[in-house]
């Protein structure tokens, strides 16, 4: 139950483009048509599935301080957590790795017209900052897997959401300035009003 | 578009003095006609997440500069060494590493910053526009052109993430680095000049609506049309 709380508040409440601005870069670049959207936010669902409960471990079992105690009792003032960030990337690095293999193998078509915005998914903040504040947070690892989940499921509403907004936009008449990034920032900035109305809702 | 010439040839002189022309668009250039952020869309996390704001705005683009150009400069030392395939994994490395020395200099120095800042420190080895300019020039120039390279793209970051958190912090908290604006008005016209703060730019949407005017402006001034 625990679990399924923080699935839905990690999705509505706590949006990871609405209340913590993470992914923005592959969400304004890649939210011209719905279905690149589609495929993205579906990867980005997988990875960060994957990615959270893996970190959990390393973190629980390697880095934290007293973690290595299963290796040895003597190793109890250890506490590697400087290398959080490192370890945290190559995991992720070698998530997506795994990820675009498997695009290219499945759907040739969608691997083309996610072209380099896949391996950018490496340097997605969304992806990256779930772990981090996974660790913030002491959740234990059906937590964790809720809110890695939970996370990317906001994330792929959000991209759907602007995708088809930005869709219809194409027939709107824009001044010229603001064609292109300045309306997505401002119709962001709209949605996330909408997001906000979450808010208060204690589950 | 066919009338597009070619650019100057590659200067091959050793002579080339330390900031001749060439090198000085490296750094004129990201702040206002190639902005990383107006123009580029890069980095725009943090340039939203940071700014509530001045004072970890001001620390968040020292670090950010920071890693930029030793990113950069590392990067392009060593560019005929990194085997393509394998290069993202190399960059990321050397970026976390520079990221978490950034990040326990500020633990250890500065831990009120880093409190405030938490895990958008870490956050800076996945900002796009280190990534993007270690891809886009580093693995292809010589190390002091890199340098000035990143010094561009991080000072043209830095003063956009400056500008959103002086709007933000002045209109949604009326300070200034913390020194109160909206009060001394107050106080000095005897209670006449009466602002109050819109909450609306302390919040996330705040961050939006703001970049997206500066977006705006700039782009206006610089007759750059997005299709």
């Amino acid at each position: 139950m625990e679990a399924l709380n923080i699935f839905i508040k990690s999705a509505f409440i706590d949006n990871m483009v609405f209340a913590y601005f993470l992914g923005m870069c592959s969400f304004l670049a890649v939210s011209k048509k719905v279905s690149t959207g589609l495929g993205l936010g579906a990867a980005v669902i997988f990875v960060l599935t994957m990615t959270v409960p893996i970190n959990w471990c390393l973190q629980e079992f390697v880095l934290k301080e007293g973690a290595l105690t299963w290796i040895s009792p003597s190793f109890e003032t250890i506490d590697l957590t400087f290398l959080s960030f490192i370890m945290f990337i190559a995991i992720i690095a070698a998530m997506v790795q795994l990820v675009e293999m498997i695009i290219e193998k499945f759907s040739p078509s969608l691997y083309g017209s996610l072209g380099i915005f896949l391996p950018l998914i490496a340097v997605n903040c969304a992806i990256l900052g779930a772990s981090l504040f996974m660790v913030q947070r002491d959740y234990t690892i059906i937590e964790a897997t809720a809110y890695g989940s939970g996370s990317g499921f906001g994330w792929f509403l959000a991209i759907i959401a602007l995708a088809a907004i930005r869709e219809k936009l194409k027939y709107s008449h824009i001044p010229n300035g603001l064609k292109g990034l300045g309306i997505t920032m401002i119709l962001t900035g709209l949605m996330g009003i909408a997001f906000k109305s979450f808010i208060g809702i204690v589950l | 578009m066919s009338t597009e010439t070619l650019e100057q040839p590659i200067v091959k002189e050793p002579a080339e003095p330390l900031l001749s022309k060439r090198r000085k668009k490296f750094i004129t250039d990201p702040l206002n006609d190639d902005n990383p952020v107006t123009i580029q869309v890069l980095g725009i996390c943090s340039a939203l997440a940071v700014t509530v704001k001045m004072q970890p705005t001001l620390v968040m683009s020292v670090a950010v500069v920071f890693v930029i150009v030793f990113s950069n400069m590392i990067i392009s030392l060593i560019r005929n060494l990194i085997p393509s395939r394998v290069r993202i994994i190399v960059q990321l490395a050397i970026i976390a590493t520079l990221v978490t020395l950034v990040s326990e200099v500020l633990k250890a120095y500065l831990f009120d910053m880093y409190k405030v800042l938490g895990a958008f420190v870490g956050l800076i080895i996945t900002n796009c526009i280190v990534m993007g300019r270690l891809e886009a020039f580093a693995m292809a120039n010589k190390a002091y052109d890199s340098v000035l390279d990143g010094l561009g793209s991080g000072f043209g970051y830095a003063w956009i993430i400056l500008a959103v958190a002086f709007a933000r912090e002045l209109f949604g908290s009326g300070t200034v680095f913390d020194i109160p604006v909206y009060d001394t008005l107050y106080s000095i016209s005897g209670g006449i000049i009466d602002i109050q703060t819109n909450g609306l730019m302390v919040d996330s949407i705040g961050a939006f609506m703001v970049l997206g005017i500066i977006i705006w402006v700039q782009r206006t001034k610089n007759g750059y049309v997005e299709h």
